[in-house]
């Protein structure tokens, strides 16, 4: 009877655990993912749309959302704004020139932050949810995976959150990036700590051990030896690292105007968190993803100052205007327009990841729109002539052989988290001084 | 040397902490031998039940809601042990292993549906002491010194209590001390508790200045594998003195070395102890 009790109450655990989703090896249940039923409703739809004149389309997006593990805070981002087109965008279609109505349906999986999952996953969402266009996980070593698998099957994938430049230069052809390169990340930071303080010389890298941090600082570093900066710490940390206490004392014994570096949000959060409360004398913070997400603030005092490369912020200045000034196309919404319908949806202002997951959708509709065809040959030619302004800024893919994809318009801003006049903490931007929003604080107030 | 003091020091502090989730472990497994697999996430949940009873949850000043987060510890370990633990105690080592590995994956699963993997952070600040080349928050110090109180309460539990002769008499021989009245379920599920409280103390006192998410307490059991290793398997003492040896190790090496270099030279540690000296540093032993 007691056997028949523990095994009753050890299955309704079990029970509980499968059905809450935890930290099951088979993919989550998709977010978007509608019910197998709907789905096969569906199906003649699609095949009714192949032929010409008048129907409907239904086009499958596959992609995977790191909806656990280290990646959760910018992967939700990047996937709400992704959905927020979604909805956006079919509630009319894109309309080919034969009267076919295009729609859009997804298909997508929990990768849990690990690159070990993204391929196999990647390979489901092709060949068992027949994917037509994929885009990318976030982050840069989930996507070098993703996008083997989506070269290797010829889907256009539409890369976000994800800005290495290794990924570009294996002579793929079927994958675009979004985002400015990695290799472009912490320049600017560099000609901002040039510009705030001439005698600044000495600079600190501290970096996760990431493919993307990686070749963020190592761009970065050669940059600032270019610039004349004596580089005084180079030294990278593990994912998980919670404890930075060896990095300070480093940091402290070789006294550098600036510290740059960081990974992704957990890190970088605990590594400027700890930087403060130890009191580590520094001039200059930069990091790589934390600052510009919101949830930066909850450091309170210690966010303060602190400075971060963003791929986009709702200051940005990117209008009608100044796409006709720069003699290029203007596509989508603009920015107010995105921000407000997002804000309306999430209850939160829109960081970067987010603007990026919208802007990969918007990427891929203009796309389509400029191909009048669903036909992946088409819709690649068509990213490869793009050159287009839109909210999230320039676009243009490299077309050359040896780095086929590599984002080349695209431009970063940085931002500062400043007090306001109530001393709430607001990001600012501080960097291209023609995209100001507020002066740069310098040094750091400590 | 002003780095080297620096270094040392915050390993140091950060060792108390060590040695008392590993004090845990060790001695669950002095007492019944059985090597604790959920030990990462009571760790963790330890690190949740001070948030939400914290500042940013119910308002407790962290300090007072560490002695709540004891009680629950207690509570939780001894119906983890009556569930998972209690009806394989005198089977295979793998037995255990396998139903402690099975709460573990429950933990993390159920913590990651409820909590999500986000990190968290008690945003608890008491200032700091700094001086000459140290430069120390006041949690960290605090933190060590509750690491020492528990210790030395644990201690003077199981050498001055009746409670604590029962939990040694259960560990060196369970049969003779039934024969001689004491009630050895209540005692070794009492026992449990306490190496449950352990580790949720000691998860709570880390969530008083670091980050972290459910998945958090993965790092520190390994650590606390290291540390039963290093001062013995079933020696609390030996545990707490492991602790501070790790923490030394961890302030030290990356004076010298990159600080990737740590995990290689604590494992390699490791298994040198457990080649040479299986019984640890400090001789192992049963509570």
């Amino acid at each position: 009877m007691k056997r028949l009790f523990l095994f009753v109450i050890l299955s309704t655990i079990t029970a509980l655990v499968a059905a809450c989703g935890g930290a099951a090896p088979e993919p989550a249940a998709p977010a978007q993912e509608q019910p197998k039923a709907e789905v096969a409703q569906e199906e003649p739809a699609k095949e009714e749309a192949a032929a010409p004149a008048g129907g409907e389309e239904v086009v499958t997006i596959g992609y995977t959302a790191s909806k656990t593990g280290k990646l959760e805070v910018p992967s939700r981002g990047q996937t709400r704004g992704l959905e927020l087109w979604l909805e956006q965008v079919n509630k009319d279609g894109i309309t080919l020139s034969d009267g076919t109505v295009v729609k859009f349906d997804t298909k997508t999986y929990d990768d849990e932050s690990a690159k070990e999952r993204v391929q196999s996953l990647y390979t489901t969402l092709i060949e068992e949810d027949s994917a037509d266009f994929l885009i990318s996980p976030y982050s840069s070593g989930l996507t070098d995976a993703a996008a083997v698998i989506a070269e290797s099957y010829g889907n256009v994938m539409i890369t976000t959150g994800a800005a290495s430049d290794a990924t570009y230069k294996k002579g793929l052809t079927s994958v675009f990036q979004l985002y400015t390169p990695a290799s472009r990340y912490l320049t600017g930071a560099i000609d901002m700590l040039a510009a705030l303080d001439p005698d600044a010389k000495k600079i600190a890298f501290v970096y996760e051990n990431a493919k993307f941090s990686t070749g963020v600082v190592e761009a970065a570093k050669a940059y600032a030896e270019e610039k004349g900066f004596d580089v005084v710490l180079f030294e990278g940390y593990d994912s998980e690292t919670t404890d930075f206490a060896p990095f300070l004392n480093k940091i402290a014994a070789a006294e550098p105007d600036a510290v740059m570096g960081g990974g992704h949000f957990n890190d970088g959060s605990t590594l400027a968190r700890q930087l403060y409360e130890k009191n580590t004398p520094v001039h200059f913070l930069a990091l790589l993803v934390a600052p510009p997400e919101l949830q930066f603030a909850e450091l309170a005092d210690a966010a303060l100052g602190v400075v971060g490369p963003s791929q986009w912020e709702p200051q940005a200045n990117y209008t009608k205007e100044a796409a006709a000034a720069a003699g290029l196309e203007w596509y989508g919404p603009t920015v107010a327009e995105f921000a407000k319908a997002y804000e309306d949806k999430y209850g939160e202002e829109p960081g970067y990841h987010a603007g990026g997951g919208y802007a990969a959708g918007v990427i891929l509709q203009r796309a389509i729109e400029q191909a009048d065809s669903t036909d992946p040959a088409a819709v690649k030619a068509a990213l490869d002539d793009m050159n287009l302004l839109t909210f999230f800024g320039n676009v243009k893919f490299d077309t050359t052989a040896e780095s086929h994809g590599l984002q080349q318009a695209h431009e970063m801003v940085y931002v500062q988290w400043q007090h306001d006049d109530q001393g709430n903490l607001v990001k600012q931007v501080v960097w291209p001084v023609e995209g100001q929003s507020a002066e740069p604080i310098y040094p750091l107030p400590r | 040397m002003d780095q080297f003091i620096a270094s040392l020091a915050d390993g140091l502090l950060l060792g108390f902490v060590y040695g008392l989730a590993a004090m845990g472990l060790t001695l669950i497994f002095g007492v019944m031998d059985v090597i604790n697999l959920a030990h990462g996430p009571i760790i963790a949940l330890g690190m949740f039940a001070v948030f939400f009873l914290g500042p940013p949850g119910l308002g407790l000043h962290p300090y007072v809601a560490l002695l709540v987060v004891a009680v629950l510890g207690l509570i939780f370990g001894a119906i983890i042990y009556f569930i998972s633990v209690h009806r394989i105690l005198d089977g295979p080592h793998l037995s255990s292993l396998l139903s402690t590995f099975s709460v573990n994956m429950m933990i993390i699963g159920v913590g990651t549906a409820i909590f999500t993997t986000t990190p968290k952070n008690m945003d608890f600040s008491i200032g700091g002491l700094a001086f000459w080349a140290l430069n120390i928050p006041f949690t960290r110090l605090v933190g060590a010194f509750i690491a020492v109180l528990v210790a030395a309460a644990l201690y003077v539990f199981l050498y001055r209590t009746q409670q604590g002769k029962a939990i040694r008499a259960v560990a060196n021989n369970r049969a003779a001390s039934e024969l001689m009245g004491i009630p050895s379920t209540m005692t070794l599920a009492l026992s449990f508790g306490i190496g449950t409280m352990l580790a949720a103390v000691s998860g709570a006192i880390i969530a008083t200045f670091f980050s972290f998410s459910i998945l958090s307490g993965g790092v520190y059991e390994l650590k606390s594998f290291v540390i039963v290793v290093l001062g013995g398997l079933g020696n609390p003492t030996g545990a707490l003195l492991g602790g501070l040896i790790l923490g030394a190790l961890e302030g030290i090496v990356p004076v010298f070395l990159p600080v990737s270099w740590v995990p290689v030279i604590e494992f390699v540690l490791f298994v040198l102890i457990l080649m040479y000296r299986p019984n640890g540093l400090f001789g192992g032993g049963r509570s």
